[in-house]
């Protein structure tokens, strides 16, 4: 069994609830944080820690709030991303709804290291039943005085607003987010100014992801340095990866960051191997945008190394022979999916989401659609391959925000490792509809280059 | 004649109270689920401009924001939605199947809506469900795990409710 330390009391009875998370050894880290810690000393536990953001960038949550401007006289707000969009991801849906408390108390903490006395949770509008779990907790924490006003006699104020998105998968871009909250189009805006000077309002503002949040709560409970001893390498402590597609048991898991691919996938305690007996062809492992990798670029690196379920692991090889952990959206495609198709609908996806703002992201992604639907349906040519490649290029890196990348790097990956199914499927369009390409070679042992 | 109940009202001035002085633009996303849920499940103009009269704002930034997220309906719709996720996690789940058989089902296609204004059929884009796919959104919950057999019981509860209703 991994370490855990988020999940560790998701299926206790009722951990929904104040009273029973209070039982639990709830609320005690705010205590601590609150009543015993500087604001700086909480920053700096947090540097500490190495946490990474969980949303999908991965950077430094400790560094992004030293970033925060502290003008004399202007609110900072502290605002959490749930809008959760990224295609194969889930799992924050899932930590707010069985352990909304543990995401209260992160959220306490951390507006308290920051000094954010109206803090928000971003949530995507489809998940309505959640406001009402969020709200309820939120009511139930003031009511026992972790939040409002005076905290625990600490003189320190907070409220906590759920403000519910409309479905826009944009608004988990952070610059988009802010506009959305101000009542606004997800209109991503140009950095610099970065939000940490002018964000919300104006104002400086930190935004991070429901699970950064919430792991600030073993944080300070642990200690920066203890946490740090979960996982290898930069990649400290434990990471949520929701996994979905052909496998046995799809759901959301904890994992420490020290176990292979391979153990992911077909070990009992975590994915439980492929569905039906079929086998493994493909997985996006780190949510829809990060590049897709065939079974063998999967479970070894190119140097064939068993490839480990971790931010440096899963990025091996680079976008050559490697992909990222990304958002932890860990989709497993079986040796009957067709990955001209699924990257169809990938595409699809983008093209819809796109924000309009920048024309290679507006008129890329729609371009890329109807090629890859051209494709998909046998009426492609050959050199529609490379003008997907051409396309994808140049949408990669010019634009505002990173959906560009996003749209252009499945489109990419799949091509870069699956050109033959694509070709395949321009030269046989009659039986590219009957029948799928099938795994073909995409499993085979990989060629390692002994020095 | 568009004008919120007084507890729709409460609400209304709640989700305000969300925001700083002088913010109250901030509310628009939550009013206007607010606004669609208490007017019929879609914004006319008529309940666009109310928007923007309460919030103080112009009606083009009500309707700007109204058009640019999927969730807000700018024409009738049925009184159950069925709104099936198709993007690659679902699609290899079996959606395409889903989304078949429920337009069959019901006789009608994706973007729909049926002659008795009971059901429309709307294709939408990754829910966050991916584990429990195929999925639907149904209102304010999430229908998965879904199968032919599943998707005739909730039509069958649709129909049953709605004659409740009558």
């Amino acid at each position: 069994m991994g370490v855990k330390i988020l999940l560790d009391k998701a299926h206790v009875e009722g951990i929904r609830y104040f009273d029973v998370y209070r039982r639990e050894g709830g609320y005690q880290a705010a205590e601590k944080a609150l009543k015993e810690m500087s604001t700086d000393a909480i920053v700096e536990e947090v540097k500490k820690s190495g946490l990474r953001g969980r949303g999908g960038a991965g950077f430094p949550a400790g560094m992004k709030w030293s970033f925060i401007a502290k003008p004399e006289g202007v609110p900072r707000h502290l605002v959490c991303n749930a809008d959760e969009s990224e295609p194969g991801t889930f799992k924050d849906r899932y930590l707010m709804e069985f352990l909304p408390h543990l995401l209260i108390e992160g959220l306490l903490i951390s507006s308290y290291a920051l000094g954010s006395h109206d803090t928000y949770i971003y949530i995507r509008g489809e998940y309505a039943w959640i406001v009402d779990i969020l709200e309820q907790a939120i009511e139930e924490a003031k009511a026992n005085g972790f939040l409002g006003k005076n905290i625990l006699g600490t003189g320190f104020d907070c409220n906590i607003y759920v403000h519910r998105g409309a479905g826009a998968y944009i608004c988990g871009e952070e610059t988009a987010l802010i506009e959305s909250l101000e009542g606004k189009r997800g209109n991503p805006r140009i950095k610099p100014p970065f939000p940490a000077i002018q964000g919300v309002w104006q104002r400086p503002t930190v935004v991070n992801n429901v699970e950064t949040l919430a792991a600030v709560v073993p944080i300070i409970r642990m200690g920066g340095d203890e946490y740090a001893k979960i996982g290898v390498g930069r990649s400290t402590g434990t990471k949520l990866i929701s996994a979905c597609g052909n496998i046995n048991k799809p759901g959301v898991y904890e994992i420490d960051m020290t176990i292979s691919v391979e153990e992911f996938i077909y070990s009992d305690e975590y994915c439980g191997g492929i569905a039906n007996g079929k086998r493994l062809k493909a997985c996006i492992p780190g949510g829809s945008s990060v590049p897709i990798l065939p079974a063998n670029l999967l479970l070894r690196t190119a140097k064939g190394e068993p490839r480990l379920m971790n931010y440096e692991g899963l990025s091996d090889g680079g976008f050559a022979t490697g992909s990222m952990l990304g958002s932890g959206g860990f989709i497993v495609l079986d040796e009957d999916q067709c990955i001209v198709k699924n990257t169809y609908t990938l595409a699809r996806f983008y093209r819809h989401e796109s924000c309009g703002q920048c024309s290679p992201c507006r008129e890329g992604t729609g371009w890329m659609e109807k090629i890859l639907k051209n494709i998909d349906t046998g009426n492609g040519k050959m050199s529609d391959i490379d003008l997907l490649w051409d396309i994808q290029r140049k949408i990669e890196g010019n634009t505002i925000c990173p959906l560009g990348d996003a749209a252009a790097w499945p489109v990419a990956a799949a091509i870069r490792h699956f050109r033959d199914e694509f070709e395949w499927h321009v030269l046989n369009p009659e039986e590219s509809q009957k029948r799928n390409y099938g795994l073909a070679h995409y499993a085979d042992p990989i060629y390692v280059a002994t020095p | 004649m568009i004008q919120f109940s007084n507890e729709q009202m409460t609400e209304f001035n709640r989700l305000v109270s969300h925001y700083p002085e002088g913010k109250q633009k901030s509310a628009l996303l939550p009013v206007l689920h607010l606004a669609q849920n208490s007017f019929g499940g879609w914004l006319s103009s008529d309940t666009m401009d109310y928007v923007a009269s309460l919030l103080q704002i112009k009606p083009i930034e009500v309707y700007e924001v109204a058009t640019f997220y999927s969730m807000y309906n700018l024409k009738p719709v049925g009184k159950y939605m069925f709104e099936v996720c198709q993007t690659g996690p679902c699609m290899i789940s079996g959606c395409d199947d889903i989304i078949d058989y429920i337009g069959k089902t019901l006789g009608i296609k994706p973007g729909e809506t049926t002659a008795d204004g009971l059901f429309t059929l709307k294709t939408v884009e990754c829910l966050g469900a991916c584990g429990y796919a195929p999925m639907m959104q149904m209102g304010k919950t999430y229908r998965e795990h879904l199968t032919k057999e599943k998707v005739d019981s909730i039509i069958a509860e649709c129909r049953n409710n709605a004659a409740a209703n009558n």
